[in-house]
């Protein structure tokens, strides 16, 4: 999965052609290590969707612009706007779950 | 009955939950051979994997990460043989006809002879109003996995015990200031933490104070507390609000199946029989007096060997 910056947030989320997953995460958070290998799964999975990581440590202003105030947030985008928001860790089936259509 | 009658797919033990308790108990019969598998509806580890440091927990005198000893404990049961599979939640769990147990599943129907239950314990929720819409925009269970958001903020802490004032402590490591609202005048948490916290010029005390109501926009922005004593309502200013009141056992599955206190937690003998036979229980879903990684492993071994020597006189 590609790590994406405060720089390129813009360039490579919001003005995406197509739909991006974010995973909002940080190294000291337990959930976010959990959860990170089933991205990584499932961004095989889909390959209609882009799935990134974007570190809240390096970048705050983007967690913020977004109002992440719990990791692990997943933040759905589609031309720009945040289609979904799944907050905490869980398991791919359940992921896949609450992410329906969006990864088809 | 007779072994060519049972099913191909019976196990020896179906374990619920892989929190510390779980997994132990999964080592320990995995390594016993016996057929094991390991159901857990969200992801090993339990409660510990949403610690930052454990620092008790003995053989780790410089402390590890929640996660870090979770992750070792699922190794060393996959490494035994133990099948860990991950489900939405159990559905149903009864006795079946031959003695034997169903445990189901959105995954199926898992069949064994004997049945090891840690199903574990989540986080209580007050439910006063704002609670549930402000998840994730300021509310919280988890400082370890959202502390570092609210560097330079005001967080409340709502509790007293030890979860309370450990991960209180440890927001104090971004936030500027933290609120300790606490319906008594007194903390519960052990002796040391409680030292820290007295210590940390970061806390304001709220006593004898509740809560009743998040309020904000898009964010949190205070939370509203009433004193129990004076019955004054105060507005702390905040930006986030984390929830240590307490813990519910995720026993509801089992409710009219096997006897639970009034409280919902399993009742067992002393060496960890719940009210049906074959049946064990473990880990802080058992009613025991300490909920601890500890204790919880330390039950799981028991549970364990007990299934194990039921098994044997079975055969």
């Amino acid at each position: 999965m590609e790590a994406v910056s405060q720089d390129d947030f813009e360039a490579k989320v919001l003005k995406a052609s197509g739909k991006v997953l974010v995973d909002f995460w940080a190294e000291w958070c337990g959930p976010c290590r959990m959860i990170g290998p089933v991205l990584e799964q499932m961004a095989d999975d889909y390959p209609a969707v882009l799935f990134v990581k974007l570190n809240v440590d390096d970048a705050p202003a983007v967690a913020q612009q977004f109002s992440v105030m719990n990791i692990p947030t997943i933040l759905a985008f589609e031309g720009g706007e945040v289609k979904q928001r799944i907050v905490g860790a869980m398991p791919k089936a359940k992921l896949a779950e609450e992410l329906g259509p969006f990864l088809d | 009955m007779p072994a060519e009658d049972q099913p191909d797919d019976l196990l020896d033990v179906i374990i619920v939950g892989a929190g510390p308790a779980g997994l132990t108990a999964g080592i320990y019969a995995a390594r016993g051979r016996l057929k094991t598998v390991i159901l857990e509806r969200n992801m090993a580890g339990g409660q510990i994997a949403l610690t930052e440091l454990v620092e008790n927990f003995p053989g780790f005198p410089e402390g590890i990460s929640g996660f870090d000893l979770s992750e070792k404990m699922k190794q060393q049961a996959l490494q035994f043989g133990a099948d860990l599979r991950e489900i939405t939640g159990v559905a149903s769990f009864a006795p079946r006809p031959d003695g034997g147990y169903a445990v189901a599943t959105d995954q199926g129907e898992v069949l064994a002879r004997s049945v090891i239950l840690a199903p574990g314990v989540e986080a209580k929720r007050s439910g006063i109003p704002g609670e549930a819409e402000f998840i994730g925009r300021g509310v919280s269970w988890c400082a370890t996995c959202d502390g570092a958001l609210y560097k330079g903020r005001t967080v409340a802490v709502v509790g007293g015990g030890d979860s309370a004032v450990e991960e209180g402590l440890f927001l104090t490591k971004f936030a500027d200031k933290v609120y300790l609202v606490h319906r008594r005048d007194e903390l519960r948490a052990a002796e040391i933490a409680q030292e820290r916290c007295f210590a940390n010029p970061k806390f304001e005390y709220v006593w004898d104070s509740v809560p009743r109501q998040i309020v904000g926009g898009d964010l949190v922005e205070a939370l509203e507390v009433q004193n129990v004593k004076t019955k004054e309502l105060r507005r702390l200013p905040v930006n986030g609000v984390f929830f240590y009141i307490g813990q519910l056992p995720n026993t509801g599955f089992l409710k009219g199946i096997v006897e639970l206190d009034d409280e919902g937690y399993i009742v067992t003998d002393a060496l960890l029989h719940t009210s049906l036979p074959g049946v064990f229980a473990c880990g802080d879903a058992h009613a025991n007096p300490l909920k601890q990684i500890a204790m919880a492993v330390g039950e799981g071994a028991l549970a364990a060997v007990q299934a194990e020597r039921y098994l044997d006189e079975l055969d």
